[in-house]
């Protein structure tokens, strides 16, 4: 009797543990992406009449019991992002740049990438301590500035690591050619590894971006929150995720039908953003 | 290999070169700086932290980390509970995560069609990106009414009444606690670790798989005989990713552990991670002992992530290392 028979029981017990565990894999990615449906589609249901009041988008977050929107905290959360942006980006390219073009294989080079990955994963709460300690209980008071810091601080890994990694990616006989015509080392890297690199530096920031718009901790205690309009980056200032937060754990109906608006906002921009740096990836190639 | 041919001696009858040698010295510095930044962050964050809990860790020493009071108004305070917490719902959290994760790397490298694997690597990924505090959100208002109502009265009924395991699903079906918070933290680590799994079994030479298969092994024979051994440093490293990513996590589980300072040997009990006692009383806290154990609350888990996500690195830094010396 031939080994694979279908009448070795042998063979058969093997093809049926077979079936089976493939089964259990499909159904693991089915489990996968039945949260992901659910928490979309419930999002959508729950958040989607919220997002079509156009009072969402202009009136102040309200008391209890009043009508309102969301417009201080957008506005709050935009400022604070793009500061943070702002600070943490050229940080990070710049240390980016460094351990690609100059550190390389170097000890230094290996030590921060290794710290470096490891603060890319750190817990975001700890993040928004640090800043607390060092800044908010000497300055003595919150501030939009202490948010906008404490994203910074998570801005800086993501971008350091994808400057990195895109850097590394340049051929060399770009720098060489670079270099061959008599141009100086940081002209090479600005004018040809940056532009070579550029989509993918790109894609990093729009991750990082995507990453921090939804932060919620570390703006806990850093920006707080403020009920009203405020664009002054050196008082509290009222951001989205505290907002969400703060509604939703009230036992208040109206806010919570606010904190699902507020919620589904925020998760079409990160995924927008996600979906946008993958695209904008894609092209390259 | 040298990655950038040094610029030849004779470059220096170039006009240029005394003012370029300048700035090159400018640029590179500047750049270092930064990298020393990145270096220096990590350490900045760890004596602030210290010095933040300067209080406690005096008054306390290392008694903070068995004793279960947490009294604010009689101004004790331990970490017993909140470690407990922490430890118990990043437990269950890899106990259903990691087979998940692993059936997800398994379709996406070996069962899915090559048109969908990118469409489905996407979506799993997508998974990562919902910002936590969406998860808490959906947990609190959606997931545990229905766990509470369909999900917890089943389980006391039938693994309540077992002896030993019996005390875990034991009380009152709340919807939040500890099993909860535990569930929504094994969804959230699935893409991550999922990810990083997918990546490593792509590393696993095709001439292996291929000599597994001309043998006759079943598809799960040569993932779990060949694929798994071959790369189970990388997997570990990507588990231990997904653990430093539950320890830490703050907003979803916020939401739906209850936050009660208890220790409670059941899992349906509400509990209190490390996180989300930062979350839910640090702005509340009042007097210096107070704040200085909350800092010292955030030390504790920043001191743990940090060593499960270097060895996490090592590991993965290990098999990447193999991987080149091997090719």
């Amino acid at each position: 009797m031939s080994a694979i028979a279908p009448s070795n029981p042998r063979y058969r017990a093997r093809r049926l543990q077979n079936a089976l565990l493939l089964l259990i894999s499909c159904a693991a990615l089915a489990f996968g992406l039945f949260w992901l449906i659910w928490i979309l589609g419930t999002l959508l249901y729950e958040g989607g009449a919220a997002l079509l009041r156009v009072q969402l988008y202009y009136e102040m977050t309200p008391p209890p019991g009043n009508d309102g929107g969301l417009a201080n905290a957008i506005a709050g959360s935009a400022l604070i992002v793009a500061t943070a942006t702002l600070i943490g980006t050229p940080v990070g390219i710049l240390a980016g740049t460094y351990l690609a073009e100059y550190g390389k294989r170097s000890w230094l080079a290996a030590a921060t990438r290794f710290l470096n990955d490891v603060l890319l994963s750190a817990p975001s709460i700890v993040i928004g301590l640090f800043v607390y300690t060092v800044y908010v209980a000497r300055a003595k008071h919150f501030s939009g500035w202490a948010g906008a810091l404490a994203l910074s601080l998570i801005v800086v890994p993501v971008v350091v690591r994808t400057t990195d990694d895109m850097l590394k990616l340049v051929p060399n006989s770009l720098r060489e050619a670079a270099i061959a015509l008599g141009c100086p080392t940081w002209k090479m890297i600005v004018l040809v590894s940056y532009r070579a690199a550029r989509t993918g530096i790109l894609t990093g920031v729009l991750l990082a971006v995507a990453r921090i718009s939804g932060e919620t901790a570390p703006l806990l205690f850093t920006a707080l929150n403020n009920q009203f309009w405020s664009l002054d980056l050196n008082r509290p200032m009222s951001n989205l995720p505290t907002v969400i937060f703060q509604f939703a754990m009230s036992p208040y109906e109206d806010w919570h039908r606010l904190a699902w608006g507020g919620a589904a906002l925020i998760t079409l921009a990160v995924l927008g953003l996600n979906v946008l740096a993958r695209l904008v990836f894609a092209r390259k190639d | 290999m040298s990655a950038v041919l040094p610029i030849p001696e004779t470059a220096s009858t170039v006009a240029t070169a005394p003012r370029a040698s300048w700035a090159d010295a400018l640029f590179e510095n500047l750049t270092r700086l930064f990298a020393l930044l990145v270096f220096a962050l990590l350490a900045g964050i760890l004596i602030a932290l210290v010095i933040g809990s300067d209080v406690t860790l005096k008054k306390y020493g290392v008694s903070f980390l068995w004793s279960s009071q947490w009294d604010p108004v009689q101004q004790h305070f331990g970490a017993l509970v909140p470690i407990y917490g922490t430890l118990v719902t990043s437990a269950i959290a890899m106990l259903i995560g990691v087979p998940v994760s692993f059936g997800i790397a398994l379709f996406l490298t070996e069962l899915s069609p090559a048109w969908l694997k990118r469409p489905l690597g996407t979506a799993i990924e997508l998974l990562a990106a919902i910002p936590s505090i969406i998860y808490g959100m959906w947990g609190l208002f959606i997931f545990a009414p229905l766990f509470q109502a369909h999900v917890q009265p089943a389980l006391v009924e039938t693994l309540g009444s077992l002896p030993g395991i019996g005390t875990l699903f034991a009380g009152p079906p709340l919807g939040i606690g500890m099993l909860t918070a535990g569930l929504i933290l094994s969804i959230m680590v699935v893409p991550f670790i999922a990810a990083v799994m997918r990546d490593v079994f792509d590393l696993v030479p095709p001439l292996l798989k291929e000599s597994a298969y001309g043998l006759g092994a079943t598809t799960w024979e040569v993932m779990w005989r060949v694929v798994l051994p071959y790369t189970k440093v990388g997997v570990i490293g990507g588990i231990m990713l997904g653990l430093g990513r539950a320890l830490g996590e703050t907003m979803a589980v916020t939401f739906v552990i209850g936050n009660a300072h208890q220790l409670a040997a059941s899992l349906m009990a509400p509990g209190n991670s490390i996180a989300s006692a930062l979350a839910n009383e640090f702005t509340e806290a009042v007097g210096d002992v107070y704040f200085s154990a909350l800092i010292e609350l955030g030390l504790l888990l920043f001191l743990i992530t940090t060593i499960v996500l270097a060895f996490s690195k090592l590991l993965l830094m290990r098999l990447a290392r193999h991987e080149g010396a091997r090719t």
